[in-house]
């Protein structure tokens, strides 16, 4: 992590002294008997764009409809901007929530939907106009500004949730899964445009999603939650590369699972000898741990290299089966089977069209990975 | 009613035999399956209203049937006699004027009074959760098992100068002496809007729960509060339901003959007693059915006004 210290102006939470823009202390959320959110503290700065990533049931919406005010707390406390926010009603809040139904005015037009949350706050009806017009034009809809909800597609009344929510120029907008309703295309294409609304507004946002791809592409840190509680949160990068638990390594991309038991321990390194991989794994980072302890290494299918003929300087070479390959274009992955009965998951790029000597099935082929492709994973 | 447009045939369950008789003589499935509601409302409807509109076209006489034929054959002449003599005489008897205006009254102010008790009601009943909300429904419900007419009898009960509601408020200390209720037109209003109070609630109820509650959640996130959430989303979205139940609270209060006989007093003047008075009463046929059909005419202008508005809320609201 070695850019860890530059910039850190872009990058308020890895300075130790910025205020957080929105402070969540030790929240607990209980419907009856059911822990929703259990004990999550969790500090965000301001112009971040934060995704809340889980999977459903995970307590990421909830949290998400407690900083919003739809939801009370259980216990903690949330502060946004230093006000302590319990008590405050979600219509006192500075802070917008764009919906994941969008929950557009059936009956408003594109204009009156937008404008709505403008009247609420008795602004003169010339600046109100202005400001509807203003964030149209930004989302693209000028010629749709008459419309009714039920006349637009998809992708539009996503831009009109958006823009209703923006309009009030809020302190925090809260985005519940804004893309879970577009295809896929439409969606690529979205989360560009939302980082550039981001960036161009300077707003804080707060995104849950459950779709890590979504969550790596749009987020300046991620938040990774799993019944109820936050397991990790970071940076993409820091989240793929240096998963902290076998949920999070599991959960962000695929990865392969090696298990075992330390068997050399360095400061430099550690040797791991897995049963499952019927060999020993070498992973060129010290880890703190006893020997003889169970752990596992992560490596993710892409830092596998394939041949056919055995490498000479890897550190760590594996010898299977081809079972299974699936052509995805650009990418190639294959499934191989390990001696040990172990199935073991590899991408490669598709870097020239036809392989002459291409990898085919029932092939004998090596795996090899560098000391530092591997990381060890404790929980 | 087969449109050369759907040149598709429609098959039979039971079989190409009887699609083969019934192509024969030029029937197709879907033809067949109109036609049962249409024969329906030709016989039970159109033809009855027919008869009617012959006999307000006849003229009173005493005999039996009590009306004379419009038409007679005479020595290979059709004579056709049309008597518009009825419909001029609810003209010129202020009476009938009255009393139609009256019954508009009565059925619009009971109607108002159905909405604002109703709208609360079936409002708690879609918000409440799903377990209890079909017992507070089945509640709704509950008082058309038992006859209608002992329901109003049992008003009687309530309203009378030594009854229930006096009891209590004499005993209480509230009152001195006892309030006139029954026979008044406020005991008609109260017959009126228990009676039609379901029918308010059911359409009202069926439209409000189908709210999204997230149109409730982004108004609130947009600062609106409650009682502007209710004005600006629930109240605009609620209007077919508003207008569904209020046309069936308002379209049989306005011909209600029961209620104003058994609560109301001698000044309650309600069309429907009228038509009753013509018919029995007087035996004047010709007159009672000039009376309906008039009465069907106030009644079908502003159902046809409402039924537009209510077409175009919902193309909005789609």
């Amino acid at each position: 992590m070695s850019e860890t210290q530059t910039n850190i102006a872009a990058r308020p939470w890895a300075d130790k002294d910025a205020t957080p823009f929105i402070r969540i202390k030790n929240v607990t959320k209980k419907f009856g008997e059911f822990v929703a959110v259990e004990n999550v503290s969790l500090d965000i700065y301001r112009g971040e764009l934060f995704c809340l990533l889980g999977g459903s049931g995970s307590g990421k919406s909830t949290l998400l409809r407690m900083m919003s005010g739809f939801e009370t707390l259980t216990s903690g406390s949330i502060e946004i901007d230093g006000q302590d926010m319990a008590g405050v009603a979600p219509y006192d809040r500075q802070t917008n929530m764009m919906f994941q139904s969008y929950a557009l005015f059936p009956h408003m037009s594109v204009e009156k939907n937008i404008a709505y949350g403008l009247k609420r706050e008795r602004i003169a009806k010339a600046e109100i106009k202005q400001r509807v017009e203003e964030i149209i034009s930004m989302v693209q809809l000028d010629q749709f500004a008459t419309r009714m909800p039920h006349q637009l597609s998809g992708g539009q009344r996503q831009r009109v949730a958006l823009a209703r929510a923006l309009v009030k120029k809020p302190k925090l907008l809260l985005l519940d899964e804004p893309m879970g309703a577009l295809d896929k295309k439409l969606r690529e294409e979205t989360q560009f445009e939302l980082i550039n609304i981001q960036e161009s507004l300077g707003v804080t946002f707060v995104v849950v999603t459950h779709d890590q791809e979504e969550a790596m592409t749009l987020s300046t840190r991620i938040g990774v939650m799993t019944d109820g509680e936050i397991v990790q949160v970071g940076e993409p990068r820091e989240i793929y590369e240096y998963p902290r638990s076998r949920f999070v390594a599991d959960f962000i991309g695929s990865v392969n699972m090696f298990e075992g038991q330390v068997k050399e321990d360095a400061d430099d390194h550690v040797i791991i000898s897995s049963p499952d991989a019927g060999a020993d794994i070498y992973v060129a980072h010290g880890v703190s741990c006893t020997l003889g302890q169970k752990i596992a290494v992560a490596v993710r299918p892409e830092k596998i290299q394939l041949s056919k003929a055995r490498p000479n300087n890897a550190r760590n070479i594996l010898k299977g089966k081809v079972d299974e390959i699936a052509y995805l274009g650009n990418l190639s992955v294959y499934q191989l089977l390990l001696e040990t009965g172990k199935r073991v998951r590899v991408t490669q790029s598709n870097l020239s069209r036809v392989g002459d000597d291409a990898i085919t099935y029932e092939d004998e082929v090596f795996m090899s990975w560098s000391g530092g492709a591997g990381v060890v994973l404790q929980s | 009613m087969s449109s050369p447009a759907t040149p598709r045939k429609t098959k039979l369950p039971f079989g190409s035999f009887l699609e083969r008789i019934l192509s024969k003589l030029g029937l197709r499935g879907r033809t067949l399956v109109i036609a049962i509601p249409t024969l329906w409302l030709f016989v039970f409807f159109l033809v009855p209203f027919l008869v009617v509109a012959k006999i307000s076209l006849s003229e009173a006489m005493i005999a039996r049937p009590p009306y004379s034929s419009i038409w007679n054959w005479d020595d290979g002449v059709l004579n056709l006699t049309l008597n518009f003599g009825n419909y001029l005489f609810l003209l010129e008897d202020t009476l009938y004027f009255a009393a139609y205006m009256e019954s508009v009254k009565i059925a619009f102010v009971s109607t108002v009074f159905a909405l604002l008790i109703g709208f609360p009601m079936a409002y708690t009943i879609a918000r409440s959760p799903d377990s209890r909300r079909n017992i507070l429904l089945m509640l709704v419900i509950l008082p058309f098992w038992t006859s209608f007419l002992l329901r109003v009898y049992a008003w009687i009960g309530f309203l009378k100068t030594n009854g229930l509601i006096n009891a209590f408020l004499l005993a209480t200390g509230i009152i001195d002496e006892p309030l006139i209720m029954l026979q008044t037109d406020f005991a008609v209003y109260v017959g009126i809007v228990y009676t039609y109070l379901p029918f308010m609630i059911l359409p009202l109820y069926a439209n409000l729960v189908k709210l999204d509650d997230a149109l409730l959640e982004a108004a609130s996130d947009l600062g609106a509060k409650p009682a502007m959430t209710f004005l600006t989303v629930t109240l605009p979205l609620a209007v077919p339901g508003i207008i569904a139940g209020s046309m069936l609270v308002f379209i049989p209060a306005i011909g209600e003959f029961v209620i104003p006989a058994l609560l109301g007093g001698p000044d309650t003047l309600m069309i429907g007693s009228v038509l009753w008075n013509e018919f029995f009463s007087n035996r004047d046929w010709p007159v009672a059915s000039a009376v309906a059909l008039v009465m069907l005419a106030v009644l079908v202008v502003p159902i046809m006004i409402l039924r537009k508005a209510q077409a175009a809320s919902e193309g909005a609201s789609q």
